[in-house]
């Protein structure tokens, strides 16, 4: 290792410098929990080249920088966080700033049988709710970014939906960047969803400045029988931003699960989901689009494992990739053996508008049963010239002719979400960022 | 299910028909791996003095190599140094100048496999260069293709007679360092296949090669050379099998094509090497490196395979499309059973301008076997209007088997059409309900619904392989329903 410090020694400094302040270190259970993880991420660090999951995606950028975290949330105007909103409508809302919980700025209307609270304020107030959850779902023995979170994770959402509770209206998370260079967050959100319950979690990330600033993001997702959650994740990082965030689910016996992904800012952004589907008729559903121009790196990495059989999973990404913007999707679906009659389907296509931009793509099936309906399909391409050349002999001029096959395209996605606000929302986000990525000067 | 079940056991458990030893005396160099080694094989070859800097130097880059670990297949380390690199059958005399002077044992050993070479001579119309293990002993059919101007002999003979072709194109499409294995062999290939077509000729006949390994302990490392000149074609068949053994045997093999502008190469192989018994043990590890590259305009390289045997199969033939317009093809079957594991596929590199490929891929998997498509589609940036279509269809049968598709698409450039499809599903119980309806007994309907599912690559194979591929893979599976 080389005299100069790069992000693997800065972030163990960090915990050093961190560690007796940290939530939840009062337990026993917690100290071991990060100090089994901040092993782990020294021991096995950032992937920096030969590792297969990350291919196509450069670390070394990265690792030569340095961050550190915010030791209190910087102050956010109300107004500021109210124009970020995703929802208009009064609704439970988490506000954190550089990843540490904005009282001030959060409302709580709950309904009756929700628990939503900062994770780092319930560690001190009730811990044992999160026991035996909290770090069960992600994997740590590996390179990347969950170890370190777990070593460092501040603060984040817990939500727990009680036993038979059907919540209808949207609880929104919003994750506020003040955008200072060099900034860390390291968030951590746990959503358990008990038997029977069922909830609408909005993820909302977005930035006030376009620093360099680095965040990472754990969320573990427990779904027991009949349970069910819509998760909306829309990012709209600055364009200097490393974002990376890791989806971890569990799925029982009918537990439903539906996300969709809209990446619309960040400069080097990985999502990595991983689905277990461990109860019969479980479902997941995995959509996801991404507007990427300038110099944007987009990375999706999935994995559903089919634990057991009867379960159902789809998958549909679509990405929009405009100048120099490099897309990638990664989808794993692994059958395991005895899993019989699990139906899986993947789809990926994606849509280079300029000369530099680059798609990759590996759709991936693993399957160990044989009773299985399984399949994939994926597409690259570049805008149908016998569909503009329709829209042109209908007097369509021929940059408005592109716009409005690539936000046909992109609607694909965002027309599949259920909850009607939020659709009309992101329709006008993904316009707004399809007509600053200039449709116009591609050709 | 479980009635299927055991007719699977009972139907699947054949014995391996081409499994016997031929007893014959081996000039065989003790096991190990050194430069003086290879020196021994360069000397023992009366090779020139390139070809022997060129396996040196490949040496010294192999020994900085180490073994890939990506595939999706599983098997002890291999120690390199217990294997014997170098065996040739011991001749009288000075070597045969007919047929009728070749070995009768090795006669007798073809005429075992069904493909005695007077009748093939005969009958088919089809040149034979065998190789039995390391060296070629008989060559058919070299003088009327002297007349056209074609040169089909072993690579050992190429290397005397042709220096300068060898010098030009050898490791021109496969770089000795390329990979572990092509390092490996480009080391301490011993012999193999040379055919060169000159410009505008088209080869009036099928050119084949039966590779036969022997001789126990002896890694197999054979190079094949095909240049096709600029608007000629070639036609080429290879097929294999092994004899029965216990103790795992490497086989390292690199083909090179090269076509020239307006030329097309076309190279079929059907693989039945020893896959081991149902135990898994012993069997051919395959782990060869196959590559074409379209150097002029509209030039068309086709892969076609259909790979029934081995213990391990570690191939994918690749494809550069370097010349504008040109084609690139590859239409596989390839079916694991017992504990056979397959990890094959494609590299299709869009380089030039319009270029298109196509990639068919089906895998079948059956007993233990694990069997992973994985391929690759590259568009380059340059490369305008690069079309691509992929169809990787699994089916499985028995549920202790695998079917795995890993592809990798990256495409940088945006005039490109790219489509990959794959599906997995095993036989229907429709559609077997439906054929026993109509009185076909149930080992006929899955071999008439497995060969439906091959059919697209069965078409394109050349006659004298469809008859065989598809009695390959009845034998290997009637009845076998999951």
């Amino acid at each position: 290792m080389s005299a100069t410090e790069d992000f693997k020694s800065s972030s163990c400094r960090d915990y050093g410098q961190h560690e007796a302040t940290l939530p939840g270190q009062q337990l026993a259970w917690i100290r071991s929990l990060r100090g089994d993880a901040l092993e782990q991420f020294k021991t096995h660090g950032l992937p920096l080249g030969g590792d297969e999951a990350w291919k196509y995606t450069d670390l070394k950028a990265l690792n030569r920088r340095t961050f550190e975290v915010a030791s209190q949330a910087p102050a956010i105007e109300p107004q500021q966080a109210r124009t970020q909103s995703l929802i208009e409508a009064p609704c439970a809302r988490l506000v954190f700033v550089d990843g540490l919980f904005a009282r001030a700025l959060s409302s709580a209307s709950l309904p009756v049988g929700v628990s939503v609270a900062s994770l780092a304020e319930t560690l001190q107030t009730d811990a044992a709710a999160l026991e035996g959850r909290l770090g069960q779902q992600v994997e740590i023995a590996q390179p990347g970014f969950s170890a370190l979170n777990t070593a460092l994770m501040a603060d984040g959402a817990y939500i727990c939906v009680h036993r038979d509770t059907p919540v209808s209206e949207p609880i929104e998370l919003l994750f506020l960047s003040s955008g200072s260079p060099d900034r860390a967050a390291h968030v951590r959100n746990l959503f358990v969803l008990e038997s029977g319950a069922s909830a609408v979690v909005v993820e909302n990330h977005a930035a006030l400045g376009d620093g360099a600033y680095f965040t990472d993001i754990v969320s573990e997702i427990f779904i027991d029988e009949h349970a069910s959650l819509q998760h909306y994740k829309v990012q709209r990082d600055g364009v200097q931003a490393f974002h990376f965030a890791g989806t971890h689910i569990r799925q029982h016996r009918n537990g439903h699960y539906v996300a969709h992904t809209v990446d619309l800012g960040g400069r080097l952004v990985r999502n990595t989901v991983s689905a277990s589907l461990a109860g019969e008729g479980a479902e997941c559903t995995l959509n996801g689009l991404y507007v990427a121009s300038g110099r944007q790196h987009v990375d999706h990495h999935t994995r559903i494992d089919h634990l057991v059989p009867h379960a159902i999973s789809r998958e549909q990404y679509k990405g929009v990739l405009d100048g120099r913007a490099r897309g990638i999707f990664s989808g794993r679906v692994v059958v395991h053996p005895h899993a019989q009659q699990s139906d899986a389907q993947q789809a990926h296509d994606s849509l280079l508008l300029s000369d530099d931009a680059e798609a990759d793509s590996r759709p991936q099936l693993e399957i160990y049963a044989d009773d299985v309906k399984c399949s994939h399909g994926s597409t690259v391409g570049q805008l149908d010239d016998d569909a503009l050349f329709y829209l042109r002999a209908r007097g369509i001029g021929l940059e408005h002719g592109r716009e409005l096959l690539v936000r046909a395209f992109a609607a694909g996605v965002v027309a599949q979400m259920q909850f009607e606000p939020l659709r009309a929302r992101l329709d006008q986000l993904v316009g707004e960022k399809l007509a600053a990525a200039n449709l116009s000067g591609t050709r | 299910m479980s009635s299927n079940t055991l007719d699977l056991d009972t139907l699947i458990r054949r014995d391996y028909a081409a499994g016997f030893v031929t007893d014959m005396d081996a000039d065989t160099v003790p096991p190990g791996l050194s430069e003086d080694v290879i020196r021994l094989i360069s000397a023992k070859k009366n090779e020139p003095q390139f070809l022997l800097e060129w396996r040196l130097k490949a040496y010294r880059h192999w020994l900085s190599m180490e073994t890939p670990q990506w595939a999706q297949v599983h098997y002890p380390p291999i120690d390199y140094q217990a294997i014997s690199y170098y065996s040739a059958p011991k001749r009288k005399g000075d070597g045969p100048s007919s047929l009728d002077e070749v070995d009768p044992k090795l006669i007798e050993t073809y005429n075992k496999l069904g493909i005695p070479l007077q009748e093939q001579e005969m009958l088919a119309g089809v040149a034979v260069d065998a190789v039995f293990d390391s060296v070629s002993v008989a060559t058919t059919f070299k003088d009327k293709l002297a007349k056209m101007g074609i040169i089909f002999c072993s690579f050992s003979e190429a290397v005397r007679e042709h220096p300068d072709l060898v010098e030009q194109y050898l490791g021109s499409v496969v770089p000795p360092g390329d990979n572990f294995y092509a390092a490996l062999n480009s080391a301490v290939f011993t012999d193999g296949s040379f055919v060169y077509i000159p410009r505008g000729v088209r080869c009036p006949m099928e050119l084949s090669t039966y590779f036969r390994i022997n001789a126990s302990n002896t890694g197999q490392f054979e190079r094949t050379l095909i240049i096709a000149d600029e608007a000629s074609h070639v036609s080429y068949l290879e097929g294999c099998t092994a004899p029965m053994r216990d103790e795992n045997q490497l086989h390292a093999a690199v083909v090179e094509l090269v076509a020239l502008k307006d030329a097309q190469i076309k190279y079929s192989t059907v693989q039945n090497w020893y896959p081991g018994d149902e135990e898994g043990r012993g069997g051919i590890y395959n782990f060869v490196t196959k590559r074409g590259a379209c150097r002029g305009d509209n030039a068309k390289i086709s892969w076609t395979q259909v790979e029934t045997g081995s213990a391990i199969t570690w191939k994918y033939p690749s494809v550069l499309l370097e010349g504008d317009n040109s084609v690139g093809e590859f239409y596989s079957v390839a079916l694991t059973n017992n504990r056979q594991q397959a990890d094959t596929g494609t590299k299709m590199i869009h380089i030039g301008k319009n270029t298109s490929s196509t990639i068919i891929s089906k895998g079948i998997s059956a007993g233990r076997g694990q069997n992973a498509y994985r391929g690759l589609v590259k568009v380059l940036k340059g490369a305008e209007n690069a079309r691509n279509y992929t169809q990787c269809d699994s089916l499985l049968m028995g549920d202790r088997c695998g079917a795995h598709t890993f592809p990798y698409i990256e495409v940088r450039n945006r005039s490109a059409q790219v489509e990959h499809e794959a599906t997995t599903s095993k036989i229907g119980d429709d559609q077997l309900f439906y054929c026993r309806q109509r009185g076909l007994s149930e080992e006929d309907a899955v071999s008439m619904i497995v060969n439906g599912f091959c059919k697209q690559v069965f078409n394109v194979l050349p006659m004298e392989f469809a008859v065989e591929a598809q009695k390959l893979l009845d034998i290997s599976l009637e009845g076998a329903v999951g």
